[in-house]
């Protein structure tokens, strides 16, 4: 099968919306299909990372066990904009899973890398 | 070129759907192919025959469906989406046990790979959401 550099744009707060879980979806069946699959962390989508969500009584499932599943799928190339975890008072220390904090600038660099780019 | 178009917002909430219409239309004029238009999140709600907007507004799931069979456009709906919000086809009411169907004709039910496959067989994915 073709191998195409897949790069998932997350921007949006993990439970506010669904986008941030069937995003991650779509991330895992890329991944299952053995494409070269990135993630990449902007805005609000910094939160879905942080760690301690506490999600029990809202009734939602919370990411940070799923974040483990990335690894098993080999999907290792988080990026997080520098600048999104500043504006919101956050550091990579904050963060539930190792990731490669970069600037904006530095993702839109990798952006212009990819074949698919999937924004949600 | 071979495009793939991804619709994630339901219709008349947001013009995500509507704008991605006009460039399939646009798209076939020219001449290029689409390879798939695939529906996830809210966007599957664009594929349930029972919408009744005023007479005189636009329809939009008929305005897909009739693309669809106009052009042969192969337009899927993502399974786990359509679960959540209640999307059905004969084969999902059998499934899990409902007691009717909506999916509008020109649309199938199918899963995530469809759109992973677009992606791969596309030469541009186009996304269309919030």
């Amino acid at each position: 099968m073709t191998t195409k550099k897949f790069m998932f744009v997350n921007r949006k707060a993990p439970y506010g919306t669904i986008y941030a879980w069937e995003a991650l979806e779509v991330v895992l069946i890329a991944a299952a299909f053995e494409q070269d699959v990135s993630l990449a962390f902007l805005d609000d989508g910094v939160f879905q990372l942080k760690k301690g969500h506490q999600t029990k009584d809202i009734g939602v499932k919370a990411f940070e066990k799923t974040w483990g599943a990335l690894e098993d799928y080999d999907v290792t190339k988080l990026y997080v904009a520098q600048e999104s975890l500043a504006e919101r008072g956050l550091t990579a220390d904050d963060l539930a899973i190792p990731v490669e904090v970069l600037s904006r600038a530095e993702i839109g660099k990798k952006m212009e890398e990819q074949d698919v780019l999937l924004s949600f | 070129m071979k495009f793939a178009i991804l619709i994630n917002e339901g219709p008349y909430t947001h013009q995500a759907s509507d704008t991605a219409f006009h460039f399939a239309k646009a798209v076939l004029a020219r001449g290029h192919e689409i390879f798939r238009v695939f529906f996830y999140h809210d966007g599957v709600n664009n594929a349930t025959r029972l919408t009744t907007p005023p007479q005189d507004d636009r329809n939009i799931v008929d305005r897909w469906s009739k693309l669809a069979t106009g052009s042969e456009l192969d337009m899927v709906v993502c399974v786990a989406a359509a679960q959540r919000r209640g999307i059905v086809d004969d084969g999902e009411m059998k499934r899990n046990g409902k007691d009717a169907t909506n999916l509008a004709p020109g649309f199938r039910i199918s899963g995530l790979g469809q759109l992973v496959e677009a992606g791969i067989q596309a030469d541009r994915i186009v996304v269309f959401g919030d």
